[in-house]
């Protein structure tokens, strides 16, 4: 069902426009520089992005531009601080990175916004507050901070708050340490907005915001004998509405949904997710291929969505035994595998978003391309960031890639796509038809043509 | 009567198109899996593998090899030392690393290009 009154109308006729390009224009790209996650808040009037170098910068929309009404808003940087730093672990001999693996937003409650962000091992929690005014007039204090000397005053006053220049503070107020042996790839806060879980390769740990030196372990798939493992945890996430259920997705393409009322220790699911698959159809590159990357459920609590290396898969929450969408993101890539497993790209981890009333789905591609799939019709399009469709409010032409045989006129050929040019990451602002697609340090704004 | 296709047939050919799309895709992968063999004999047996995990669940391991090492101290014993080549992170037997070889560990004191 499309709710055409509420949020953005069904996408089959919808042109998207740039909008903004943030990030150097060079080719050289430093590794600090590379965009590592990308995150818009619960209204979408902030965006935040985590890079390599453990840096967050986070934008925020400005109201209208009533002499420009085509122009719906424009992102401006609002904070930037250095989230996480590179860590040596002596005792594990092991090197820590800095790199930014998820941000995530707190609902807000009061006038400062709160963000967890986590790096392979530290989950923190930021606040960010802006202030406005500042004291003016102190008794004891001169107005540079010398102090004053006693015996020198003569009279009182009252200082009084007089308006400064907006400056906006980020401060981690905690840090949630030394609860992951493995590397953190998930974190989700609970619809109950008192907790959320972490998620490493074999462990998923409940926390509580205000609790740092505790977490509780909620799932543990790590088996006794290491010979024995055959599969990892590769994403989790917190129903959006229910608190007591979260999904969590493994490299071997099944997902896991559990409850967490029904016992402490959570390692038995409450429902399996799992398309069959032909044994006589397996391959090597089967079970690489079939690792899901990404699990985002729907708005609407109702559905949830994976994207494993060729395709994104919608499920419905109530049949197991397969989805009930499956988009093929770049299919053509199935008879390149062997390179791609040589180059590594194979294993890229590529996510995925809905846009704010569960309509469409999108996700990135290679030769930064993106594709967005419009559930209800059936209408999918292939759409391209880059500096050469960079000009003010210039409507995306679709892409095509040819697979093989005759290419026309437009396309471009398998051969020719670019794989160190990939979008991993996208996001979808929650309420109006705004995008953020990042390309490897470079971030794009586009927005749906407004007539 | 309705006229439409009874559910049932339009089941079946969900079925034999997903089966049919299902082999075509098998035999692509296996004309694949056949190139990376043909390049790799020694390739594992096991799809995907096991060693594939544990190099997901080990990265940023970093080994510190005494036979290395000292194999390094012998010989640079009346020779002068070598300045690193293009590979800082593999020492293999002939080289002792240095501070100034290690990658740098500071984190990045420049403000995003983002903030343009």
């Amino acid at each position: 069902t499309s709710d055409g009154a509420a949020g953005p109308g069904p996408g089959a006729d919808m042109q998207w426009c740039f909008s903004q390009v943030k990030g150097a224009i060079d080719d050289d790209v430093a590794e600090a520089d590379i965009i590592s996650t990308v995150e818009f808040n619960h209204t979408g009037e902030l965006l935040a992005t985590g890079d390599k170098g453990g840096r967050v910068v986070i934008f925020q929309q400005e109201i209208e531009n009533k002499n420009l009404p085509q122009f719906r808003s424009e992102y401006n940087v609002y904070s930037t601080f250095q989230s996480h730093e590179p860590e040596f672990d002596y005792l594990k001999s092991l090197e820590i990175e800095e790199k930014i693996n998820k941000i995530r937003w707190l609902p807000q409650k009061n006038a400062a916004q709160f963000l967890l962000s986590t790096n392979d091992k530290t989950i923190k929690l930021w606040k960010i507050s802006e202030r406005d005014k500042r004291p003016e007039g102190y008794n004891l204090k001169e107005e540079d901070g010398r102090y004053k000397d006693p015996n020198s005053i003569t009279a009182l006053r009252v200082p009084v708050l007089i308006p400064m220049d907006l400056m906006v503070e980020a401060s981690p107020r905690r840090v949630f340490s030394n609860a992951h042996t493995y590397h953190i790839n998930s974190i989700s806060v609970n619809s109950d907005n008192e907790t959320y879980l972490s998620a490493d390769d074999l462990r998923i740990n409940l926390w509580n915001l205000e609790i740092t030196d505790r977490s509780f372990n909620i799932v543990d798939i790590k088996p006794t004998n290491m010979e024995e493992l055959t599969e990892v945890i590769t994403a989790a996430e917190f129903h959006p509405l229910h608190c007591n259920t979260l999904v969590y997705s493994s490299s071997k393409g099944t997902i896991r949904l559990c409850d967490m009322r029904e016992s402490a220790l959570c390692d038995k699911h409450s429902k399996l997710f799992e398309e069959p698959e032909d044994p006589s159809n397996r391959s090597f590159f089967s079970e690489i291929i079939s690792s899901i990357s990404d699990v985002k459920f729907s708005h609407n609590g109702r559905y949830m969505m994976t994207r494993d290396y060729l395709s994104v898969k919608v499920w419905d929450l109530n049949m197991e035994n397969r989805p009930v969408e499956t988009y093929q993101v770049h299919e053509y890539l199935r008879s390149k595998l062997c390179s791609l497993y040589e180059n590594d790209c194979i294993f890229d981890k590529f996510e995925c978003c809905w846009n704010g009333n569960d309509s469409v789905v999108m996700t990135g591609s290679y030769n930064n391309f993106f594709r967005m799939f419009e559930r209800s019709q059936r209408r999918d399009v292939t759409l391209e960031a880059s500096r050469e469709n960079s000009k003010p409010l210039q409507v995306l032409k679709p892409r095509k890639v040819c697979a093989g045989g005759k290419r026309k006129k437009d396309e471009i050929s398998v051969d020719s796509l670019d794989f160190n040019k990939k979008i991993l990451h996208t996001a979808w602002h929650p309420q109006e038809n705004i995008i953020a697609v990042a390309t490897t340090n470079n971030l794009y704004i586009f927005q749906d043509k407004v007539n | 009567m309705s006229s439409e296709t009874p559910e049932s047939d339009i089941q079946g050919d969900y079925e034999a198109e997903k089966q049919d799309s299902q082999e075509k895709n098998a035999s692509t992968m296996k004309v694949e899996e056949a190139k990376l063999k043909a390049k790799y004999p020694g390739l594992g047996q096991k799809p995907g593998g096991s060693d594939l995990l544990m190099k997901r669940l080990t990265r940023g391991q970093k080994y510190f090899d005494s036979g290395d090492y000292n194999m390094a101290k012998a010989k640079m014993k009346n020779k002068q030392l070598p300045t690193a080549g293009p590979v800082k992170n593999l020492v293999t037997g002939d080289h002792i690393p240095t501070p100034q070889d290690l990658p740098q560990r500071k984190s990045s004191l420049v403000t995003s290009k983002l903030v343009g």
